[in-house]
């Protein structure tokens, strides 16, 4: 810190946490360390973390890290906030003063975020994250560490737990239920008249088959994470970081859901922080260069900072009269349902946002924002943001008798990219020590993968 | 109130050691790739120190993804018309803003720059190759050294030591004016003064080199007993050898001299590209030459056979001839090819042939069945090649021969 000191900062702390409150925003408290470039590159590598437990790919995003930054591809300041009480955010020392007023008002926006949003009350336990983290990564070095055990065959397990890792529960914050409880509950609506009146009733043409209870899983299982975790023949170790890396894709989750708003958010309100600052010239020209930086549209791209942005500002100036409705908008959304209820046609229209479509080799238009298209446009961004980018693959059934296990795919007219499916079934094999098998569609047609436990994979229909 | 606080460093690079393993599975994907990467080389005239540049395919995080059925969004800049066609620059980063968590990573491609002595180390590293067996009394060729012993009194011009010889003459010199100071003091010191006058007038007078002066270096000639080696490729040029089988070829030969060249100091290589008649050509012609018609193997053997004659006694040479060809050899050839095959068997160290048949119907041919039969050499070796992927192991099993 050259141009400035460390005073200078906490009174613009002051000035903006003033504004904030007015404002009405509602954050935990907030702690700021102040770290070198390196330090902030090390943060980001593992995800704002302070302890973390080690694998490869992490010193595969410091590199990318390294390299984006190296050639100011983001082309955005350093920002790293943590979801965590107390709130910790980090500001890089080489940064100008205005960037750290901006990026201190932008962590306001975060934190605020972070506390409100539905997601995250329920998904995360914000005052356990540091620790949490802390413990998840001496675990994992005990393992590593542990004669009988050491760092390949943990790497192994690592490796294939990532592989599936978004392949967990989508609903946030829902009481896991054992197998026992589902099966009452599947007994119970099998036995649930199906009308007040079942007797006026037309009678069913089928006798209804009654649902198999002896199937494990009774139902098909979305947390597939969890399913191996109980049902396979892993050790106990094997087991404890298969929840280790669970654990932290639930913490993340909120995050993944809610990308686009919780960067609106931030920018919505750093942007209307800076503007009551009173910001001498020099200082508020570059604000409103920066500021632009950050939202600016990418093109071909969807960039969340001004998607988030645009949407907040609008729904800010259609209601006048209602300014709580962004706070009550921030609390009850993730992004699927913001995009879906308030991406309207004159803002798809101000954005210029289109659809394409790969055709062959080459990638076509297929809509435009104009009367037909809009809604068409709206769909698929919320189609693809967060989770829904990601397939959903069900635990169908454990064949016991020759320990297969069979996943399916729920094909939603999105196919699934067959060179990775056929790689992470063989990470799937890894965990369950049998033979695994995936059933989707491809080409319209129902295709099932068959991975067995010498990892040979075949393609046939089903 | 917030908080603020100053990072304190503890020195510590926390991603170096996850670092250092995503460097070695990269180099570990190199190392699997290398079948595919240096077939694009040309053979010889590299230096080990020329930089290439190899793409790498990035160590990938596996999990399912959605392929590119489904339509995705992005902003533009209101340009935009159905039907339009769009480029990579558009579309190309799909995903990357829009919040996807796991799945945004597509194709990625390192471009890394390595040595071609860095990527055959790669190579041969874990390959465990048996030691060769050199022939001992091959003695060389390669630059003669010298080594300097001191002086003498009689040389050539050339090697005069010009410093020794000025020092030479300085001691003389030393001594003569010492001894007239001795001669001096023996006689009357009355006319000293004079004499001293004298004396300096010598010192400045000229005091020329004599023959005695003069010191020659002494050297002894260094004969470094070293290997030779020389690479005898021998390929079938006829129509039916097209470019794949001409590439898997290439690819071999390359290894091969990359190998040879690790443990000789000098390898030549020859190049003899046979139709039913057989030529030594440079290897621009080699690879990329085709001709028509049929195939006499024995041709090809023969003109090795020659070349080794006048070129590279057997005696001080180890020698290493391979093969390449698609089997298709006229059958009345089959005979004469044996037996020269035998031929080159008795002085080679190495002699392979290696059959290259794309795709999967290997049966085998009648000359890999002949030689199969009636080659029955220590140093003799069959290998087949469908594929890429055949190279290395092909490779290994010829050179394992010769460690047996």
């Amino acid at each position: 810190m050259t141009e400035y000191s460390m005073q200078e900062l906490l009174e613009w702390n002051e000035k903006i946490e003033e504004i904030a409150r007015a404002e009405g925003l509602d954050y935990y408290e907030q702690e700021f360390e102040i770290c070198s470039y390196e330090d902030m590159i090390g943060y980001e590598t593992y995800v704002g973390m302070p302890s973390h437990y080690p694998h490869w790919s992490y010193g595969k995003n410091y590199e990318r890290t390294k390299t984006l930054h190296k050639y100011n591809l983001t082309g955005l300041p350093y920002e790293m906030v943590i979801n965590s009480d107390p709130c910790i955010a980090y500001l890089m020392k080489d940064n100008t003063l205005l960037l750290q007023i901006l990026t201190i008002a932008h962590v306001y926006g975060h934190n605020d975020f972070f506390k409100n949003n539905r997601l995250f009350k329920l998904g995360t336990r914000a005052k356990d994250t540091v620790e949490m983290f802390k413990n998840h990564a001496n675990r994992i070095r005990e393992y590593i560490q542990d004669p009988g055990i050491g760092y390949a065959k943990v790497e192994k397990i690592l490796n294939a737990a990532h592989a599936i890792k978004y392949q967990i529960s989508r609903n946030i914050g829902v009481k896991v239920l054992s197998q026992e409880e589902k099966r009452r509950e599947m007994l119970q609506r099998y036995r649930r008249p199906k009308s007040e009146y079942p007797l006026l009733e037309p009678r069913p043409k089928d006798e209804e088959v009654p649902p198999d209870f002896k199937k494990i899983p009774v139902e098909p299982e979305e947390d597939m994470l969890l399913f191996i975790m109980k049902y396979s023949k892993l050790s106990e170790w094997e087991r404890d970081i298969l929840s280790i890396v669970r654990e932290e894709t639930l913490y993340f989750l909120p995050q993944i859901e809610t990308k686009i708003m919780n960067e609106g958010w931030a920018s919505f309100w750093h942007y209307n922080i800076l503007n009551k600052l009173n910001l001498e010239q020099g200082l508020h020209l570059e604000f409103l260069k920066r500021h632009n930086q950050v939202i600016r549209p990418l093109l071909g791209q969807l960039n969340p900072y001004y998607i988030g942005f645009k949407i907040f500002e609008d729904l800010r100036k259609r209601h006048e009269d209602n300014p709580q409705i962004i706070f009550e908008v921030r609390e009850i959304e993730r992004d699927q349902s913001f995009i879906r209820r308030y991406l309207t046609r004159e803002l798809c229209e101000e954005m210029n946002l289109f659809e394409y479509t790969k055709i062959g080799s080459s990638y076509i238009i297929t809509e435009v924002s104009d009367e037909e298209g809009w809604e068409s446009i709206r769909d698929t961004i919320a189609n693809s943001v967060g989770l829904s980018g990601i397939p959903v693959i069900k635990v169908s059934e454990w064949v016991q008798k020759d320990n297969t296990l069979i996943l399916e795919h729920e094909y939603d007219g999105r196919e699934i990219e067959l060179s990775y499916a056929y790689e992470t079934l063989k990470h799937i094999v890894d965990l369950w020590d049998g033979k695994v098998m995936l059933i989707t569609n491809i080409d319209n047609k129902r295709k099932l993968i068959i991975c067995d436990e010498e990892k040979r994979v075949a393609l046939m229909d089903a | 109130m917030a908080i603020f606080r100053e990072y304190v460093n503890s020195g510590r690079d926390r991603a170096a050691e996850d670092r250092r393993r995503h460097k070695e599975l990269v180099e570990e994907s190199i190392k699997k790739n290398i079948g595919n990467i240096i077939a694009e080389e040309s053979i010889i005239g590299q230096s080990k120190d020329k930089k290439i540049k190899i793409p790498i395919k990035g160590i990938k995080e596996y999990q399912f993804v959605y392929g590119k059925n489904g339509p995705s969004a992005g902003s533009g800049d209101g340009s935009e018309k159905r039907g339009e066609k769009i480029g990579g620059e558009k579309a190309g980063k799909k995903g990357q803003g829009s919040g996807q968590a796991g799945n945004q990573e597509g194709e990625e491609i390192y471009e890394t720059e390595i040595t071609i002595e860095e990527l055959i180390n790669y190579l041969f590293d874990d390959m465990n190759l048996p030691d060769i067996d050199k022939k001992k009394i091959a003695e060389l060729e390669s630059i003669r050294s010298y080594k300097n012993l001191g002086y003498q009194r009689k040389g050539i011009p050339p090697r005069l030591a010009k410093k020794r010889s000025v020092i030479e003459k300085i001691k003389r010199k030393q001594g003569y004016l010492r001894n007239n100071r001795s001669l001096i003091d023996s006689e009357e010191e009355r006319e000293e003064d004079d004499i001293v006058q004298n004396i300096e007038d010598d010192s400045k007078k000229r005091f020329p080199f004599s023959e005695d002066d003069l010191r020659y270096r002494r050297v002894r000639e260094d004969r470094k007993k070293d290997f030779n080696a020389v690479v005898i490729c021998i390929m079938d040029v006829s129509g039916s050898m097209d470019q794949t089988k001409k590439y898997l070829a290439r690819s071999f030969y390359f290894l091969l001299y990359q190998f040879i060249k690790l443990k000789y100091a000098n390898v030549d290589v020859v190049f003899i590209a046979h139709t039913t008649t057989a030529k030594e050509v440079n290897e621009n012609e080699f690879f990329h030459r085709g001709e028509s018609g049929g195939t006499y193997i024995s041709s090809g053997y023969e003109k090795a056979l020659e070349i080794i004659e006048q070129r590279y006694n057997p005696n001080s040479w180890n020698i290493y001839a391979f093969h390449c060809s698609d089997g298709d050899n006229w059958s009345e050839d089959n005979k004469r090819a044996v037996e020269l095959g035998q031929k080159l068997c008795d002085i080679c160290n190495l002699f392979g042939y290696g059959e290259i048949v794309p795709g999967y119907y290997s049966s085998g041919s009648t000359i890999k069945n002949e030689f199969q039969k009636s080659i029955k050499r220590k140093n003799f070796s069959i290998i087949t090649m469908t594929s890429k992927d055949d190279v290395l192991p092909g490779l290994k099993k010829l050179l394992e021969k010769e460690g047996e």
